[in-house]
């Protein structure tokens, strides 16, 4: 899961990182509480998972009660990159002198995390010039790694022990929270010396959630993705209205791809794993016709030693428990299909032998 | 640099060649039981079995189960094996087999986590083991081995070699490739997570030099970078049989996971259109659709000629 910047900065809090005076909101009542005891001026920052929040406004200086009342409405109103603020953060101002990058992330082809670092931070990493790259195999810093980064950085004294410091905790934070990527950018070097986190990316590998209770609070889950969870489903819901489901993820994301090819625009990614049953696709379906925005269901499964029989089924008794009313476009690879497509003969799904015939007829019965 | 053919198989004057002995780490389980009764049934030998607190018993009436990897490999001198445990029981199981000895470890489970994942990886670099996967449909030598849990419909003993990210699609485009009559030397599923024990530059470098290899199929999906990685390998090394590679994920949205735990744009990191361009400029068409993929290589092996 990758967390909001103020999440991220209550994990920095715990592991005794730098970090202005910040304060998080969810309305503009909880707003006006944190600006009195805050004080002016401050920054209003926009909570939403994804980056380019700044060119976006969603990032405002704040000077008196009147911009307040003027800009929070606003920051909190905006849709960045198709995400809705989850909350508002208010931090106090910063005198700063340098704004440093800094981050320690996972690199998945050399199988080893990697400290990046730049003396040039505050853009996005693609833009961050003059970066000092090691590598630190499963997360550990050591005194010496950290000093050598801090130096090929251009830092010195006071400063670089503040940048060592940091980097230390930042890599204990990595370990202990099996994070695949935490980022400071910027982190900021104050007129007076001290290093702090201005910003804070953390996203963490979801595979190891059972050993961290403690980050599942921050864990944002739609009621229907959790139901796939449960399921043992993968679910990611997407802007069209055609549902796609099918097994295996390499699968269904290549059907996506064609089904958008092919001028189609998919609501749903819906792996339903290994192999299809006539539950687990019941229960697809079922999750399906709870997505008001879907007009139509793509299916395409491959299943080597499943029999088509059992998925057709599922549709049958979907129809017939008035679960859904739409359209099925299906492409069943697996045995007895000729006596799948009999049992489904005069029902609302269809099952073709390619899914490019299944994809023509989804476009073309699924009219926007 | 350990062949994997000769572990696959092994030499000619070995008295278990082109049937090596396989140990079913969680023989009993729910997954482990059906698939070890599809490799039986699909010509694997299967030699043993370990479910703790099981040992004495016998799978199926004929495969002994142990209560150890120790015990099974001590009883059986097997050098492979395959893990059906779930994720959270990955990491042990995974270091009781590269303790006891095992040199190919073939790792199922999905949802392992990837610190658990790194520590076997760095044990089994001590050990010379190979990993493959975790989140892998297995390896297999059609029509001679198969140790993972792929149908065998698809596949058909031949002279190319498929190495995929996916297993589903590995399925889809082998059955495209045998259909086409390219029957499939080798394939290796590299895994859909972050982190794989082979990645797909390692199993290039356990393929490359097959001697009557004919060609290569690639299928990669959305996060990281190793095919990029992989397409640099292949310009560098000159290497110049007939491929052809196939990307899932070009309409998946940044910063979602999609399905896989690898499968992941952050930023550019990751995206189709990186790999594409890379497999490009190694001068390896990119296939749209799955069953493009023989039709592809079909033109570039006329070229070759």
């Amino acid at each position: 899961m990758r967390l909001l910047e103020f999440q991220a900065k209550e994990l920095f809090r715990e592991y005794g990182i730098n970090l202005l005076d910040s304060k998080s909101s969810t309305n503009i009542e909880e707003g006006r509480k944190h600006a009195k005891e805050l004080g002016y001026p401050f920054v209003i920052k926009i909570q939403v998972p994804v980056g380019g929040r700044g060119k976006a406004g969603g990032i405002q200086m704040c000077q008196n009660d009147d911009e307040f009342e003027l800009k929070y409405p606003q920051v909190m109103d905006l849709i960045i990159k198709g995400e809705k603020a989850r909350a508002i953060l208010l931090e106090k101002m910063a005198d700063i002198k340098k704004e440093l990058y800094l981050s320690i992330f996972l690199n998945r082809s050399k199988r080893c995390y990697t400290i990046i670092a730049s003396s040039d931070g505050g853009v996005e990493i693609e833009s961050v010039k003059n970066q000092i790259i090691k590598e630190i195999g499963l997360g550990d810093v050591s005194d010496k790694i950290a000093n050598e980064v801090a130096k090929e950085i251009g830092l010195e004294g006071k400063i670089a022990d503040g940048f060592v410091d940091t980097l230390k905790k930042l890599s204990k934070l990595t370990i202990e929270k099996e994070a695949e990527l935490v980022e400071i950018n910027p982190l900021a070097i104050m007129q007076d010396g001290a290093v702090i986190a201005l910003d804070g990316k953390f996203v963490t590998d979801d595979n190891s959630n059972f050993r961290h209770d403690e980050l599942q609070k921050y864990q944002e889950i739609s009621e229907i993705e959790k139901r796939a969870e449960k399921s043992g489903f993968s679910l990611v819901e997407l802007d069209g209205n055609i549902a796609v489901i099918g097994n295996g993820a390499g699968l269904v994301m290549s059907t996506l791809d064609m089904l958008s090819d092919n001028g189609g625009k998919p609501a749903c990614f819906l792996d339903v794993g290994g192999g299809a049953t006539t539950e687990s696709v019941y229960e697809a379906l079922t999750l399906i016709s709870e997505m008001s925005k879907v007009k139509g269901i793509l299916v395409n499964l491959y299943g080597g030693i499943v029999k088509t029989t059992v998925v057709a089924e599922a549709f049958l008794q979907a129809y017939e428990n008035n679960l859904i009313d739409l359209p099925v476009f299906s492409r069943l690879k697996g045995t007895e299909s000729e006596k799948a497509k009999k049992m489904l003969q005069g029902s609302r799904t269809k099952i073709y032998d390619s899914v490019e015939e299944a994809i023509n007829a989804a476009v073309m019965g699924v009219k926007n | 640099m350990i062949d994997i053919f000769e572990l696959l198989k092994g030499k000619p004057e070995d008295q278990d060649y082109m049937k090596k002995g396989v140990i079913v780490q969680g023989i009993t389980g729910a997954y482990g039981s059906i698939h070890a009764r599809h490799m039986i049934r699909d010509g694997t030998n299967i030699v043993a079995g370990v479910t703790p607190g099981k040992g004495g018993q016998k799978f199926e009436d004929k495969v002994p189960i142990f209560n150890t990897m120790q015990e099974a490999v001590d009883a059986t001198n097997a050098k492979i094996s395959i893990i059906f445990v779930p994720a959270k029981f990955f990491l042990g199981a995974a270091k009781e087999a590269l303790e006891a000895g095992i040199k190919l470890l073939v790792a199922i489970p999905e949802h392992v986590p990837i610190r658990d994942t790194m520590l076997t990886l760095e044990l089994a670099k001590q050990k010379g083991a190979i990993v493959i996967g975790p989140n892998t449909p297995g390896i297999m030598i059609p029509e001679v081995i198969k140790i993972g849990i792929m149908p065998v419909t698809p596949f058909k003993a031949g002279k190319i070699a498929v190495l995929s990210k996916s297993g589903t699609l590995l399925y889809e485009i082998s059955d495209a490739l045998t259909t086409a009559g390219f029957g499939q030397s080798i394939t290796i599923g590299i895994g859909g997570d972050p982190v794989n024990g082979t990645r797909l530059i390692d199993a290039f470098e356990m393929i490359k030099d097959i001697p009557d290899l004919e060609g290569l199929v690639i299928v990669g999906e959305i996060g990281g970078d190793s095919e990029e990685i992989l397409a640099q390998r292949i310009i560098d090394s000159g290497f110049n049989k007939p491929t052809v590679a196939y990307i899932a994920g070009r309409a998946a949205p940044k910063e979602k996971r999609m399905g896989h735990a690898g499968a992941i744009i952050m930023g550019t990191y990751g995206s189709a259109e990186s790999k594409i361009s890379m497999f490009n400029k190694a001068n390896i068409p990119v296939a749209k659709r799955p069953v493009e993929v023989p039709v592809l290589l079909a033109g570039k092996m006329e070229k070759s000629d």
